[in-house]
């Protein structure tokens, strides 16, 4: 089984530095950049698959040079190798051009899933994934709690958090898979794995490589742009209350009925 | 004249999804602005319930009864459909909710359409003939607002952005048949399970009951629940409680869980950790219940008591009581 996991770099939220340059588009030199949590979970997932039945992990992302270092962490928790798309034209690249150029990228690979995060801690709203799968007309199974791929079958078995509970869904494979939390949570890179990951291959491809026409692509063709920004507006002073339960729970009760919340 | 479109979502039952009747209200608004009609589509198996709701907030609704959408996911077959009935002018804007099924359906859209994406707007006003979009980004620090380059795109909106306004008229619905066969592949739905006790989906709750490490176990999310069902609310919870098994990952809230912005949130026995700040500080009012006056929480939320939760929620259960009489 061969299996893709899209991961992105993302500026650390816990490090809370996040700013926008100028140009306002995200200054990626001013945070450290980690690996998008929820990408984590996908990898994850990835990997418990492969030690149940055997397989290989390629990691795809596109992101600035420095990605590869970012990369490195997840290569360590054991996924084979990586492959990165940088390309100076990709910078301010918005949904469509990202999906475009992961799904051209993909073109070129031959697996059974491809696995992608819920949605990425910079702005991202999870909707790369679905324009993925419209373009590579990819079966597309979002929001998993369980992934049972089925080799004999060729296909593979999602359940699919909604509201109520879950739906079972079941497509052949190749298909696309965005993962949840619910999957379990991501291993810490063992030493030896940290150890093995400095050797493993990560592959640098640029827009040429890939064989896209970077004219629709990247910043230059942006369908959208940035406006204005402001700070939001602060929040009020905070009112602290001691006292006996009593009192702490008339304080709550008089503090929603003068906002007019009950 | 120019169409300012909105995608229904469906409940289980058919309903027309809540966040629908919001994104359909901010599509009214929006349509006035920009002189434009405001225009719904529904996409289903049976899309006559949705449909009529639906046309009670924007004057004309697109009703497309496709069989093929029975035991299949929606929204890849939504988003094809969708494609078909608004074509590819670059100036054509389309409201869709921000939860996992809208996500779905703006993301195959856009590939499909070509038409580029806002995601989780906060707000939406009309500013030099397109939309103008507010976004909230980097954990909150910070507000943008975004537009289109062409004018027009895809925008999926946050729950309880706007609030929900029925129309003075009621639009006509226009009942359409699929045009064509389906590009993307179907993905079959072989079983459907609702799971006892599934909670009411926090995303769009008015109130918002939570409980975090605090709350100790399972049997202190009796509690908490207690505490929502008095005040008409749904209960959230963080990552440490959900890790611990008291409460099931569809009511987390934060940075790998869901963003909600109900008008109060009740924090029981949450520190407030930046990750879980960052699903839940849009909330319109924040109070707190903590032992500890120095938790993070005590820097953003609006009231904060003092205290032990199992001392003062159950007083405060008495004090609901109470008022309530
Ligand atoms: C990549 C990543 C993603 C994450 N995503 C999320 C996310 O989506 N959502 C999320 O919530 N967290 C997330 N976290 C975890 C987050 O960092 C915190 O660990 C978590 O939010 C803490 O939950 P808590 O407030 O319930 O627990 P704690 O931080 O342990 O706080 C418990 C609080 O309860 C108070 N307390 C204890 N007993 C009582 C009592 N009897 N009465 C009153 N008060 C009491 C304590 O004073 C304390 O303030 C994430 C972390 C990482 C690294
Ligand atoms: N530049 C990227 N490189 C690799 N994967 C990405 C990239 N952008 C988005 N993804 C994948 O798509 C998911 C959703 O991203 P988004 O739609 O940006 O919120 C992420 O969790 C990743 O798995």
């Amino acid at each position: 089984m061969h299996i893709v996991v899209l991961t992105k770099p993302v500026p650390d939220p816990a490090a809370a530095a996040e700013r926008l340059g100028p140009d306002h588009r995200l200054d990626r030199a001013a945070s450290p950049a980690v690996v998008n949590a929820n990408d984590e979970y996908a990898l994850e997932a990835a990997l418990k698959l492969v030690e149940a039945s055997g397989g290989e992990i390629t990691l795809l992302t596109m992101a600035p040079a420095g990605g590869a270092d970012t990369m490195r962490k997840a290569l360590a928790m054991g996924a084979t190798r990586g492959i990165q798309v940088t390309d100076p034209v990709l910078a301010g690249s918005d949904v469509r051009s990202t999906a475009a150029v992961l799904a051209a990228a993909l073109g070129e690979l031959t697996f059974d899933l491809v696995l992608a995060g819920a949605d990425t801690s910079d702005g991202g709203g999870g909707v790369v994934p679905a324009g993925i799968a419209a373009l590579l007309r990819l079966p597309y199974l979002s929001n998993a709690a369980r992934i049972e791929p089925d080799a004999g079958s060729g296909r593979v078995k999602v359940r699919r958090i909604t509201p109520t509970g879950y739906d079972v869904l079941e497509a052949p494979m190749p298909a696309l898979i965005v993962c949840t939390q619910a999957l379990g949570e991501p291993r810490y890179p063992s030493l030896k794995g940290i150890m093995a990951a400095r050797s493993k291959e990560i592959a640098a491809r640029a827009l040429a490589d890939l064989g896209s026409d970077p004219s629709g692509l990247g910043g230059a063709a942006s369908t959208t742009t940035v406006l204005e920004t402001r700070r939001p507006p602060a929040r009020g002073a905070t009112t602290v209350v001691r006292g006996t339960p009593g009192e702490g729970a008339a304080a709550i009760v008089n503090f929603l009925a003068t906002r007019r919340i009950i | 004249m120019a169409t300012i479109w909105v995608v229904g979502e469906l409940n289980g039952d058919g309903s027309l999804a809540r966040v629908s009747t919001e994104a359909a209200t901010l599509a009214r608004t929006l349509a006035t602005a920009a002189g434009a009609e405001a225009a719904g589509i529904v996409v289903a198996a049976d899309p006559s319930s949705a449909a009529t709701e639906l046309a009670t907030y924007v004057s004309r609704v697109v009703s497309i009864t496709d069989p093929e959408a029975a035991g299949h996911v929606w929204a890849s077959i939504a988003a094809e459909r969708v494609a078909e009935v608004i074509g590819s002018d670059p100036g054509t804007t389309v409201l869709v909710g921000a939860g996992p099924d809208g996500r779905d359906v703006a993301g195959a859209l856009s590939a499909l359409t070509g038409l580029g994406v806002l995601v989780n707007a906060i707000g939406v006003t009309w500013a030099d003939g397109g939309p103008a979009v507010e976004m909230s980004v980097f954990g909150g620090k910070l507000i943008t607002t975004s537009g289109f380059t062409s004018k027009g795109g895809i925008i999926t909106i946050r729950p309880n952005t706007v609030t929900a306004e029925v129309a003075g008229t009621i639009g006509r619905i226009e009942p359409a048949a699929p045009s064509g066969s389906l590009s993307l592949p179907k993905v079959a739905i072989t079983e459907q399970v609702v799971e006892a006790g599934a909670a009411a989906p926090i995303e769009e709750a008015r109130i918002i009951v939570s409980g975090g490490r605090g709350v100790g176990g399972a049997a202190g999310f009796e509690l908490v629940a207690s505490v929502a069902a008095a005040l008409n609310g749904a209960v959230g919870a963080t990552r440490a409680a959900v890790d611990a098994g008291w409460i099931p990952y569809a009511q987390q809230i934060g940075q790998t869980g869901k963003i909600v912005k109900p008008e109060l949130y009740l924090a029981l026995g949450i520190s407030g950790a930046i990750q879980h700040k960052v699903g839940m500080q849009t909330a319109g009012t924040i109070v707190a219940v903590n032992r500890d006056p120095d938790a993070p929480i005590a820097e953003f939320a609006d009231l904060v008591v003092v205290g032990d939760l199992f001392e003062v929620v159950p007083a405060l259960l008495l004090a609901l009581e109470a008022r309530a009489g």
